[in-house]
């Protein structure tokens, strides 16, 4: 070992406390992300018992006997009416021929189907386990599987495309278009920035109340009675309405950035607007698109809840797994097999998106545009491009506003005399605990994930050790992983203990499994806050603090820590929104113990309660913009961003 | 707390990957030094020679891949910066921007758990001694940058460290006062008689301020000596060119006498010192300073004036010596005859005010 790598190592161990914290996370990490997800990897290649599969003469009956004796267990079995030409006899039976050995019965019913309907099968289960590549043949030959399979990606298509454009128009018009009107500005403002934390299930319900068979608009107004918004059109209007709004920050950023003297340039040139648009902005732009299109298009795939409520008989890769797992097949090597296809796709578009796209946007548009853009005033391009805006906004704003009536309503499409009654039935059943439930998780979620995820980034931006790269990947790459793969790794991994062995299976069932459910689905989001944040604080001011005699523990707690405060309290405040709106990973954890608001919410909208289901939606609705008001009172009034971004003007 | 201590660089080295190329290369190279307690020392030299690197190996941000740092003595190598007994101050000062002047200058005292009135008294007085009393509560956006390096001083200084590391404490500052607060770094180090590491690349300050003057190039050191010595006496070329101006003339030492010798230069004989006692028969480069030449009707070289340029406090000359450009800076051209471009004069400086240097010298480095 060279003298600097040892020394380093001696210095490193010198600070028993960052070993410590680094050690933990570094377990942390492994036990409640890498371990489930590779679990279910394992999950779908590995079986602990398998089955050899016979073809024989006997009937079912005398298979059965047959094995009996031997002192073994028939799984399942199907009738002969197979002409039979060849009878080896072996060890008693008429086997006709082995069909080979399975990890699964339910792939066993899939060969069943295809092509052995004639034969009489026995399943023969061994004690041995099973290691195969076969739940991937089975499922990707599962008819359900691969509807669900192009369902999701059509979905993320038009919803990451649908996103995308609408996200650039807004964003182009709030850049590039004057609009005269104050009051339309603020709308677009508002409406672009409002479903940005809406709860899952807010804008499909509204979608139902609105638009679906009994809806305010389609059957009240337009008189239509077969209206259908189950199904792909009505989970993808859903979600554009609420991924957009991440589009539209993140191309915001990239608009403002284009130096206007390029465009102008081409404009003295003698190039119209659109010809601009085309060859200058667009081609600028592309990349940024690209980066905007894959991050909704990985959102829409990892949705659950929308799909859930609205998506009808629309499946998608999220429900399917969902009911694989709850449905009475239990298949549970099929649901991890598919998690592991979903958790591919996701993981890949992410690790495109972020290494190559977003590194691709950063070369094409560095540096600050030189001067303020003049805004485009010619009524050819603005009235257009603002009565769309217009248009979109008030089918937002419709949306949002049909929650609170929707609660408020005797009965939605029969009876609309305003009424408390929903709240009522809200509150007999169980709602209380339902609120208690969901506040007490996430306000324990909020601060172990804030600081966790702040000491993250603490060590990725301003250490240097060995499993640095492991802290930074693992907990970014969280951020890529569907709830629903969580959550069936976290059965699959924790149900019967750590691998299998009972370990922390204590954890299961409890609260304490949600709050890190909680924890892990909210630390990727904080950490690239954090990240972001320290990177603007110039690594002297910390180096300076070690200088005089300060431990990492201090220096973090006494000058990182305030630094970042701002970034460490949208932390705790998006946890706690994101906690308790949180469906996907949660819906197949969550025991009768806990009711959970969103859970509540998602039982009532299936049994078609929409009253209580709206009541509940308002309530948290009111909860998650209340939190954020207070986050950004809390910013403005206490926040630190002002003495760091003046400290880093004089660092120059 | 602690008395000041001297320090002591072994065989230093520091290896880097190069971000681009991936390949190693000497950040810095086999650097040994010897500072004394209570000694001002310059580490001097153009960007990228590796002073920050050194710098903070001293305190312990990076660890040598060779070679033994010792501080008082004690081997430190394997100290981390918090543990290491010494206080650096930052070109970006670094200061705390949550914490007013007060806090941040007591932050170092904090740590070594003073009592609360010790703390206030020390931090008081090291306030008043860079002159920033009755500003204590200020907080540091409300600090111009003069200010805020005092500050940062104050704050290095208050925990009365071993050592006192700068890393170009004042390239921030304008030129003004840059001057100003160079004489004053200088006063209240010779005040606390602190021993004192100094990284600049502005030669003008390593002159003023240090006792002695370490110049690096490409990560080894070019030169070490007293300001005087390294600017009479600069062991190569790029040490003289460094610091201050040259003028390179061919030589050729023809005889030594007593230290003194006769060299020829485009076939004219001229007497120079010669310390160091190059041979007879060696080609050499005779380093000329500006201000050490005078142009006048008579003298040892013959020379064409090509520029003449009236500068106030000096002449300043651009001569041909044969085929040879020197520059020289005539003092105080109102007594004296001015000549003009194209008229034929002589150059002549003291034998002691010029310096031979060997081929050996000029491909050292
Ligand atoms: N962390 C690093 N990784 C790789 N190379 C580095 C690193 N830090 C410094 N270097 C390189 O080491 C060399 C010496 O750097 P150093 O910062 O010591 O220079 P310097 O003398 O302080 O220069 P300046 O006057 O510009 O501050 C440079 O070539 C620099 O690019
Ligand atoms: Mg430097």
């Amino acid at each position: 070992m060279s003298q600097r790598a040892s020394l380093e190592r001696r210095k490193f161990f010198a600070d028993p406390l960052m070993v410590t914290v680094i050690l933990l996370l570094v377990v942390f990490l492994a036990l409640f992300i890498l371990y489930p997800l590779g679990m279910l990897m394992a999950d779908s290649v590995y079986s602990p018992s398998s089955y050899t599969v016979y073809t024989v003469r006997e009937t079912p009956e005398e298979v059965q006997a047959f094995f009996e004796i031997q002192g073994e267990q028939v799984r399942q079995l199907s009738i002969s009416h197979r002409p039979v030409t060849e009878v080896p006899s072996v060890e008693g039976l008429s086997v006709i021929e082995e069909l080979g050995v399975t990890a699964s019965t339910t792939y066993m019913a899939g060969v069943l189907h295809e092509g052995l309907s004639d034969t009489a099968v026995a399943v023969y289960q061994k004690d041995k386990g099973l290691l195969s590549l076969q739940s991937f043949p089975h499922i990707f030959g599962d008819y359900t599987f691969r509807r669900a399979f192009t369902n999701t990606l059509w979905l993320g298509l038009i919803t990451g495309l649908g996103s995308t454009l609408l996200g650039l128009l807004f964003a182009y018009v709030d850049t590039y278009v004057r609009v005269r009107n104050r009051v339309l500005k603020k709308l677009f403002d508002i409406v672009s920035m409002l479903p940005v934390v809406s709860p899952p299930f807010v804008l499909s319900l509204s979608m139902i109340l609105l638009f679906g068979k009994s809806g305010l608009i389609t059957r009240k107004i337009l008189g239509i009675y077969d209206s259908d918004v189950y199904g792909l059109s009505g989970i993808a209007i859903v979600q554009i309405m609420t991924f957009f709004p991440v589009c539209y920050l993140m191309l915001k950023g990239l608009l403002k950035n284009i130096d206007p003297s390029m465009e102008e340039a081409s404009r003295d040139m003698g190039a119209s607007r659109w010809t601009v648009f085309r060859t200058v902005t667009l081609p600028l732009m592309l990349p940024g698109l690209g980066n905007a299109f894959l991050v909704t298009f990985i959102e829409s795939v990892a949705d659950f809840a929308n799909p859930m409520l609205i998506g009808g008989s629309y499946d998608t890769l999220a429900t399917t797994i969902y009911l694989r797992i709850t449905g009475g097949t239990y298949d549970t090597q099929g649901a991890a097999a598919m998690a592991v296809v979903l958790l591919s796709l996701t993981v890949f578009l992410f690790l495109v998106q972020k290494y190559y796209l977003e590194a691709k946007t950063a070369a094409t548009l560095t540096g600050k545009a030189s001067r303020m853009r003049m805004p485009i005033t010619e009524k050819s391009v603005t009235r257009p491009l603002t009565i769309l805006c217009f248009m979109v906004s008030v089918f937002v704003i419709l949306m949002y506003v049909a929650i609170p009536f929707g609660s408020l309503f005797k009965l939605w499409g029969r009876d609309y005399s305003l009424s408390f009654r929903w709240y009522e039935a809200l509150i007999k059943q169980d709602g209380f605990k339902a609120f208690k439930d969901s506040f007490v998780l996430s306000l324990i979620a909020s601060p172990i994930t804030a600081l966790l995820s702040m000491i993250i980034s603490y060590l990725v931006v301003k250490k240097r050790f060995v499993g640095r790269g492991f802290i930074e990947f693992v907990s970014i790459l969280a951020m890529a992983v569907p709830g629903t793969v969580l959550g069936v790794g976290y059965i699959r991994g924790f149900a019967n203990g750590v691998f299998r062995t009972g370990f922390l299976q204590g954890i299961y069932g409890t609260g304490a499994i949600l709050v890190i459910v909680f924890v892990v689905r909210s630390l990727p989001v904080g950490t690239r806050s954090g990240i972001s944040a320290l990177r603007q604080i110039h690594p002297s001011i910390e180096e300076s603090a070690y200088d005089l005699g300060a431990g990492s523990g201090k220096v973090f707690m006494s000058v990182t820590l305030p630094l970042i405060k701002d970034s460490f309290f949208s932390g705790l405040v998006t946890t706690f929104v994101r906690s308790i709106t949180a469906i996907s990973a949660i819906i197949l954890l969550v025991t009768p113990r806990y009711l959970l608001i969103t859970t509540r919410i998602n039982e009532f909208a299936e049994k078609g309660s929409y009253g209580i289901a709206c009541a509940y939606a308002t309530i948290l609705i009111i909860i998650v913009y209340a939190s954020i008001l207070l986050m950004n009172l809390f910013i403005k009034y206490f926040g630190t961003s002002r003495q760091v971004r003046e400290a880093n003007a004089n660092v120059g | 707390m602690s008395a000041k201590k001297g320090i002591k660089l072994e065989h230093i080295s520091k290896i880097y990957e190069d971000p681009k190329t991936k390949k190693p290369f000497y950040a810095v190279k086999d650097v040994s030094i010897d500072i004394a307690p209570g000694a001002f020392v310059t580490l001097l030299g153009p960007s990228g020679c590796g002073k920050t690197t050194t710098l903070r190996m001293i305190a312990g941000f990076e660890s040598p891949d060779e070679g033994e740092i010792y501080l008082g003595g004690e081997a430190i190598n394997a100290l981390t910066p918090n543990k290491r007994d010494t206080a650096m101050v930052f070109q970006s000062y670094a200061l705390f921007p949550h914490y007013n002047v007060f806090d941040n200058v007591a932050y170092g005292l904090k740590l070594r758990k003073l009592s609360k009135d010790e703390i206030h008294k020390k931090v008081m007085d090291i306030l008043d001694l860079v002159e920033m009393g009755g500003m204590e509560s200020r907080m540091t956006n409300q600090l111009s940058g003069g200010q805020q390096q005092r500050v940062a001083l104050a704050r290095a200084l208050v925990v009365e460290p071993g050592v006192l590391l700068f890393d170009e404490p004042l390239s921030n500052l304008d030129a003004k006062l840059r001057v100003t607060m160079r004489t004053e770094i200088r006063r209240i180090q010779q005040k606390l008689g602190i021993t004192a590491v100094y990284v600049t690349h502005d030669q003008s300050e390593a002159m003023s301020l240090s006792d002695d003057i370490i110049i690096m190039n490409k990560g080894v050191i070019a030169q070490m000596g007293t300001p005087e010595n390294i600017y009479y006496h600069p062991d190569s070329e790029f040490v003289a060119d460094f610091i201050g101006e040259a003028n390179f003339l061919p030589a050729q030492v023809k005889s030594t006498d007593n230290g003194v010798s006769a060299v020829k230069i485009h076939s004219h004989e001229v007497q120079v010192n010669n310390p160091s006692g190059i041979k007879p028969g060696t080609d050499c480069q005779l380093l000329l300073r500006p201000e050490a030449g005078v142009i006048g009707p008579k003298g040892d070289l013959p020379c064409k004036v090509t520029l003449s340029v009236f500068m106030g406090a000096y002449q300043y000359y651009q001569v041909m010596v044969g085929d040879t450009l020197v520059k020289i800076n005539d003092n105080c051209p109102i007594n004296k005859h001015v000549f003009k471009a194209g008229d034929e004069a002589f150059l002549s400086f003291g034998a002691d005010c010029v310096h031979l240097l060997t081929k050996e010298n000029l491909s050292s480095v």
